[in-house]
């Protein structure tokens, strides 16, 4: 039974928020990798569009990420990416490109740059539901 | 012996949870289609008229396909082949 929360360190979200700060104006992307929804690490990973309104994450580097994780015995507990210029919600390309249903979709919006707005959802067969983020 | 097929996490529910699967050497398109038959579903999750799809990834061992022969890329017993859909978005 997979947990209703998601639940990262505080210190997790710093950095995946600086990440997001660092790229802007364009979308920054990365994996948040852990047990089950538990979040350990974060990977920040480069968006080969370099665009303001899409990412794709560089397949070489995610395929060697992915192969650490699972090394390391981790799992995808969720991929963000950011909304430089737009609210927080899945878009409707990140509902169409979501190909990983069992891990959570973060989105940090930069719309307020003092406060970033961040929730989590699930994408399954194009229906969202958003999953609370427990920051501790 | 056999080749080592890794399964995404997406694609898990038609291979019963299996995370590797023994696929059968020969290209990388015929070692789709032998996979589809044991496992119905799956050779359209990854190509599309003997093509491999935009947002899926295929790797022998550490080399991407694109860079070797694309879907003609010949597999031989005992070699890696992983299946990496893309994370994308807007």
């Amino acid at each position: 039974m997979q947990s209703e929360t998601l639940v990262v360190p505080r210190h997790l979200v710093s950095e995946m928020i600086l990440h997001c700060k660092e790229i802007y104006p364009n979308e920054a992307c990365g994996i948040l990798a852990g047990k089950n929804r538990t979040v350990q690490k974060v990977y920040k990973m480069t968006n080969i569009e370099n665009s303001s309104v899409s990412y794709m994450m560089e397949p070489r580097e995610q395929f060697t990420v992915m192969k650490e994780m699972r090394e390391q015995g981790l799992e995808m507990s969720a991929i963000y990416h950011s909304h430089p210029q737009s609210d927080v919600h899945p878009s409707p390309k990140d509902i169409n490109l979501a190909f990983y249903p069992d891990s959570l979709y973060v989105i940090v919006s930069l719309i307020n740059e003092e406060q970033p707005a961040i929730k989590a959802f699930e994408i399954k067969n194009g229906l969202i539901r958003e999953v609370e983020i427990l920051i501790i | 012996m056999a080749v080592k097929v890794r399964i995404p996490t997406p694609l898990q529910k038609l291979t019963d949870g299996k995370d590797e699967v023994e696929g059968e050497p020969g290209t990388v398109i015929s070692l789709i289609n032998n996979l589809d038959k044991r496992f119905p579903g799956i050779g359209e999750r990854i190509s599309e008229g003997g093509k491999i799809r935009r947002f899926i990834n295929i790797y022998l061992n550490d080399e991407d396909i694109r860079f070797l022969q694309n879907e003609g890329t010949e597999v031989k017993d005992d070699d890696e082949v992983s299946i990496v859909p893309a994370i994308a978005g807007g």
